[in-house]
């Protein structure tokens, strides 16, 4: 395994939601990754982000690592759940929501 | 350079021959679109592999001159 996979395979095992993604939550650099944002945000759990813009092994490395071509991508519990576009069909039929309560992930902290 | 949308239509067909494929512009610059698949071949496929499948009828320009592709997939009542 190389050392990018290493890598990227500690970040998604350490937490339970992993976004990556362009920008930070707070500011997201891309529509899409804006969009898994909002979307995690109303599912109301807590999760990580890993800014690819800031790290070009990571950004070449997750592509490969989860043979998908496009960022963003959400890792829950270890497991490659897809990009916005599968997120945002889970979510309007309701499986995310129901993943991750099946998953048992962290609700965020209310405001 | 963007692609236009009866081009990615040809290439998802040629690789999905039984597919409807429906563009909708996300955006009027002839560079975002949204593309509806819908397939019997999905069948019993996961998201993620319904995805995959469509990424690989459009071969190395997903990620790259495809950014904006959004990717709608089904299967066929």
């Amino acid at each position: 395994m190389s050392e990018t996979n290493e890598r990227i395979s500690k970040i998604v095992n350490d937490a339970d939601v992993v976004l990556f993604m362009k920008g930070t939550p707070l500011f997201p650099q891309c529509g899409f990754s804006n969009r898994a944002v909002s979307i995690l945000d109303h599912c109301g759990v807590a999760f990580d982000s890993v800014d690819v813009l800031q790290d070009m092994e990571i950004r070449q490395g997750i592509k490969a690592y989860s043979d998908w071509p496009t960022i963003p991508q959400l890792y829950v519990k270890g497991e490659f759940v897809g990009g916005s576009d599968i997120m945002m069909e889970m979510f309007e039929a309701g499986e995310l929501q129901t993943l991750m309560n099946e998953k048992q992930v962290a609700k965020a902290e209310s405001e | 350079m963007p692609m236009a949308a009866a081009r990615i239509e040809a290439l998802i067909k040629e690789a999905l021959p039984d597919a409807t494929v429906e563009m909708e512009p996300l955006v009027d610059d002839n560079d975002h679109w949204l593309a509806r698949v819908t397939s019997a071949q999905f069948a019993g496929k996961s998201r993620v592999q319904q995805h995959k499948m469509v990424f690989a009828a459009l071969g190395e320009r997903m990620g790259g001159e495809l950014h904006a592709l959004q990717l709608h997939t089904a299967v066929p009542n």
